[in-house]
């Protein structure tokens, strides 16, 4: 424990000051018709926006005294290590930064994905592809010093979701990061270079820049693939930062 | 052309989807085991200072539903309004929870301590609340929102007093039901639409 209030101690005094006002237009619209679940999900009014308090810049702090050795190890954690899951091997592996570009250290990471075949191990996914009695499908991490994490895992399947009446999901990885704040909370997904199914889905469409969508597609990396082991997939993810101001300390409009 | 900046632009939010469960609340979709420690399981440990509360609440869409699929988490101050983390904060308050709704009522239930107010920047209070971040299928950008009492003294929190409508601020202030029990429904959409957040 003592390791983890240190670390926790040594972000307090990195995270002061209020966080960056999010900028809305890099994400999707709450309301998007092509995705038909938003339609009746999507807060009509507006927004009230207004800086950031105390409550949003403090946020929940995890210790590496949380995880267990197989956290990241997608392929063997189901199984505490007994029987690998089945599927192409894959190293995903990046960094968490803010908008400053500075890296965040000690941030857990989540992630969930389906199986081989496009199956979640949950008892609401009801597609006929098999469950794999060797692969659960949720991992976790916590950033190092320089912010970089990495799971091993299988490459997910595609899978068929009823929206239009012929929609495919491409190949993807949900990710979850908390970062240093509550409003820093973030829930994303992570697609693979060349996957023919990007364009198409009607997910990834509701983030309208090009730009902001190829952020979510992470690029084949050889230089960090393990000859006759696995692929690596980079994917670094960018949460927001906090104001950098010479005038900290100074009550707000003085 | 102009020169470029050193900021990068945060990474766009996807929806959590309806499978957020299986990475986030294992034990919630009959996935036990899958981390040796679970957490959010509760934002307090035996022996948390202050009054034990219960709030029970549904998230309703657009068409009076009550979503089963959603996945709400909170954020809070101890009894004292101090955040854990901050210096003298009761060890025994983590603050942070995750819960889902029952898939038969489609309600969800969350015990904690009730916060203390907490500073403002300016040198003035924010009343008691929790901070609330709903996901779910169909929602594709987490949404915040706070939970306020209708049993404290809201007059002079500058977050409620900037929603001009009082009907809509309504919205954010848990009603009492009981004795430390509390209603708080979140609509996402339509007739007394919950006040969604940014900040
Ligand atoms: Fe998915």
């Amino acid at each position: 424990m003592t390791d983890t209030t240190t670390d926790a101690i040594k972000d307090r005094i990195r995270d002061g000051g209020p966080l960056i006002p999010r900028n809305r237009a890099a994400h999707p619209p709450a309301y998007d018709v092509d995705y038909k679940t938003s339609v009746t999900r999507a807060p009509r009014w507006p927004l009230l926006s207004l800086d950031s308090t105390i409550t949003e810049e403090t946020g929940p702090t995890f210790g590496h005294d949380l995880l267990g050795p197989l956290d990241n190890n997608l392929i063997l954690n189901w199984t505490r290590g007994e029987a690998p899951a089945v599927g192409e091997r894959i190293l995903m592996h990046g960094r968490v930064l803010d908008e400053n570009a500075r890296p965040v250290p000690n941030t857990l990471v989540e992630i969930w994905q389906a199986n081989a075949g496009g199956r979640y191990r949950h008892m609401k996914d009801t597609y006929f592809a098999p469950l794999d009695p060797n692969f659960g499908g949720c991992g976790r991490t916590i950033t190092d010093d320089n912010g970089c994490y990495e799971f091993l895992t299988i490459r997910p399947g595609a899978y068929p979701w009823p929206n239009r009446a012929n929609d495919w999901r491409p190949m993807h990885i949900h990710v979850s990061v908390f970062g240093h704040a509550f409003g820093q909370r973030l829930i994303s997904q992570m697609y693979f270079e060349g996957d023919p199914l990007i364009p198409l889905c009607p997910i990834a469409a509701t983030i309208k820049s090009r730009s902001q969508l190829d952020s979510l597609v992470a690029p084949l990396d050889m230089a960090r693939s393990k000859p006759m082991d696995y692929l690596a997939y980079k994917f670094d993810i960018v949460l927001r930062g906090r104001r950098q101001t010479m005038f900290e300390n100074k009550p707000e409009g003085m | 052309m102009v020169q470029k900046l050193d900021t990068l632009v945060e990474t766009p939010s996807q929806t959590a989807g309806p499978y957020v469960h299986i990475g986030l609340m294992p034990s919630y979709c009959g996935n036990a085991g899958a981390f040796e420690t679970e957490i959010g399981l509760s934002p307090i440990t035996d022996g948390a200072r202050g009054q034990i509360i219960e709030i029970v609440g549904q998230v309703i869409d657009g068409t009076g539903w009550a979503l089963r699929d959603a996945m709400i988490e909170s954020w809070q101050a101890d009894a004292a309004g101090l955040y854990p983390g901050q210096p003298g904060a009761d060890p025994k308050v983590t603050g942070h929870c995750r819960f889902g709704a029952d898939a038969e009522s489609g309600e969800f239930t969350l015990r904690t301590v009730k916060p203390g107010p907490t500073p403002t920047r300016a040198g003035g209070q924010q009343a008691p609340h929790i901070a609330l971040w709903v996901v779910a299928r169909g929602i594709n950008i987490g949404l915040q929102t706070r939970i306020y009492f209708e049993d404290e003294d809201n007059s002079a929190d500058p977050l409620l007093a900037r929603i001009e409508q009082r009907p809509r601020a309504e919205t954010l202030i848990a009603k009492k039901t009981g004795d430390g029990t509390y209603r708080f429904d979140i609509r996402l959409q339509g007739d007394g639409e919950t006040v969604f957040l940014d900040l």
